[in-house]
């Protein structure tokens, strides 16, 4: 991490960053996007390889339609306007890893447009500008390193060559590192929402650069812009920027000028390094490609395909904190991913008491999680147990204070609670009235002032009566039972 | 002229071709003699013809087709091994210049 001098503290003042983002995804198809080969992650090294995209001559590109679907599916829920026709376009570079010597992608006529998504900053709910959606292929693996060769020679897997990707180009318009990172986590939650990816940053189906610049605040003309690459992190996307903005401030302040470059993060260090690349390397000469058809996604393919859009994080989140009167700061939890979110609302459909069962994952999952260190989708209690521990607390089965202590036993044993509930010799509060009448009249005979009262016609001092039955319970008696016993006692 | 020998120089660099001063000149002859002749299609008054950038779209195509099905014949389904195997990796490896067996090897890459 940088830490700012005082100096550059003031300095930071003086200006205002702009902060842009590309994003590549890749689509989870089954096939590449071009040829039939598998696009599994983590198969041998060059076994998913064919002619189309081990790039021989005399070979032809066909287009999978679901990378299609899916990229439209994804651009939608940016929501991006699809064009009806675009084009594929030829990005030519040479690197070992792109066999073909270019990258079928696509250039001045994208695949989709001028979308947006919500982001939550200090300042309150900002709507981040998406340039452009497009789809195209990826390139090989390199590996530089664990060779015994590796000081002389890279090893080129090109078994990623051609998974279908689609790059997400925002607006330059976050304006702090924590804008950005923000900006990513939204835009990772919603396309996990689609399905269309799983968007795992390990694994390098969702890779980042971003473009920052700084100017003084005030200026509407943007300053030079540097481009941070192999960022394999949102929070080493964050500190590569605030890294970045402390740079070009510095440069600036100290009447440089900033070059327009390439660099690399340093997760390490945390410094970013220029790349000693020359300034053609940008020049990749697109032209269209003659091998593709273009695409056409007519109205009726694009009905078709918005038919398959999943409520999306935002909407869902208003709309159940609507539903079950929880907290904004839990339905965030609740809806972190589309499959959780359908856990939460089919068990909280399923029980008798739907608040209930949002109540007890705020109250009592909540914390218990917490204290573990534990991500929900790690919970021991599915929401299917919280579901069930809520419907017996709801009959009258079981008592509040069983629930956190059948709750307790799970996360100890780490098993779900209908597991625990049968272990535990399906606990009831208790039901049996010769106890509880012996109690009653212990209550009864040691109150005789309270009597008094009730008799007098003080029915609140009922109460008074089923809290002290309760404490000597220690608190196994049903209430309800209780409630029901006393009250015929003391007519 | 409309290529100069700093344009060929650049194309060339681009296209990671190492040119002597004899092919340099030869390119530079060629290259404009190519961009002479197109000029000549800039004599016709194309204004209401749209920019063609591929021939297939216009004769192998099912014109009674339209919007998506127009091209929907050049499409695949997304079916893995579906129009053709991938190759055994002692295949797809067999013309490398060098290669151990599993991966491809390339001289060292420094920077990327």
């Amino acid at each position: 991490m940088v830490t700012s001098s005082e100096t550059s503290v003031a300095a930071r003042a003086k200006y205002e960053p702009v902060i842009g983002l590309e994003v590549h995804v890749q689509l989870l198809t089954a096939s590449k996007i071009f040829c039939s080969c598998s696009t599994r992650f983590g198969d041998p090294p060059n076994t998913n390889v064919c002619p189309v995209c081990l790039g021989m001559p005399g070979v032809l590109p066909v287009l999978n339609r679901k990378a299609v679907e899916f990229a439209v599916l994804a651009a939608m829920a940016l929501n991006c306007q699809i064009r009806e026709t675009s084009i594929f376009a030829r990005k030519n570079y040479f690197y070992p890893d792109l066999p073909k010597g270019y990258q079928i992608s696509q250039y001045d006529k994208p695949l989709a447009e001028h979308g947006w998504i919500e982001v939550t900053t200090k300042g309150g709910i900002k709507k981040i500008g998406i340039t452009r959606v497009h789809l195209e292929e990826d390139a090989g693996k390199s590996l530089h390193e664990g060779f015994p060769d590796a000081a002389e020679k890279t090893a080129i897997d090109l078994n990623r060559t051609g998974v279908p990707l689609i790059e997400i180009v925002s607006e330059p318009e976050m304006s702090s590192p924590d804008e950005a990172y923000e900006y990513l986590t939204r835009l990772k939650e919603i396309v996990l929402y689609t399905g269309v990816s799983d968007v795992n940053m390990e694994e390098g189906s969702l890779r980042c650069d971003a473009n920052i610049s700084v100017r003084p605040r005030g200026q509407k003309e943007l300053g030079t812009k540097s481009e941070v690459k192999n960022v394999n992190s949102f929070r080493f996307i964050r500190e590569a920027l605030e890294y970045e903005i402390d740079r070009h401030i510095g440069v600036l302040e100290s009447g440089g000028r900033i070059s327009q470059e390439t660099r690399l993060y340093d997760a390490n260090e945390g410094k970013t390094y220029g790349m000693r690349s020359k300034e053609q390397a940008h020049d990749y000469r697109y032209f269209p490609e003659p091998d593709l058809l273009p695409l056409a996604i007519d109205e009726k393919w694009q009905a078709k395909i918005r038919e398959s859009l999943p409520e999306l994080p935002e909407t869902r989140r208003r709309r159940i904190v609507a539903e079950y009167g929880i907290t904004e700061k839990d339905a965030i939890v609740l809806t972190a991913t589309k499959f959780l979110a359908d856990q939460f609302e089919a068990a909280a459909k399923a029980a008798k008491n739907p608040k209930r069962v949002a109540n007890l994952v705020q109250s009592e999952l909540a914390g218990r999680l917490k204290a573990k260190g534990l991500e929900i989708e790690q919970s021991p209690i599915s929401m299917n147990g919280v579901a069930m521990s809520a419907d017996l607390v709801e009959s009258g089965v079981i008592s509040g204070k069983m629930l956190k202590e059948l709750y307790d036993v799970a996360f100890e044993r780490g098993k779900d609670f209908p597991v625990v509930y049968e272990e535990e010799g399906r606990p009831e509060q208790s039901r049996d009235t010769s106890t509880l009448q012996k109690i009653i009249d212990e209550v009864i005979a040691a109150n005789p002032k309270q009597v008094e009262q009730y008799r007098a016609g003080k029915k609140t001092v009922l109460g008074f009566f089923v809290g002290q039955v309760m404490k000597l319970s220690k608190g196994q008696a049903n209430p309800q039972l209780v409630n029901e016993l006393l009250a015929k006692k003391l007519e | 002229m409309k290529v100069s020998d700093k344009d060929v120089s650049y194309v060339a660099e681009l296209a990671n071709l190492e040119l002597t001063a004899e092919e340099r000149a030869r390119m530079l002859r060629d290259l404009n003699s190519i961009l002479e002749y197109i000029d000549r299609l800039n004599q016709l008054n194309t204004e209401n013809v749209p920019p063609m950038a591929q021939v297939s779209n216009r004769y192998a195509v099912d014109d009674s087709k339209q919007g998506s099905e127009h091209f929907a014949y050049a499409m695949r389904e997304d079916i893995p091994n579906g129009l053709r195997p991938s190759l055994p990796r002692e295949e797809a490896l067999k013309n490398a210049p060098d290669a151990d067996g599993t991966f491809f090897k390339v001289p060292k890459v420094i920077e990327r």
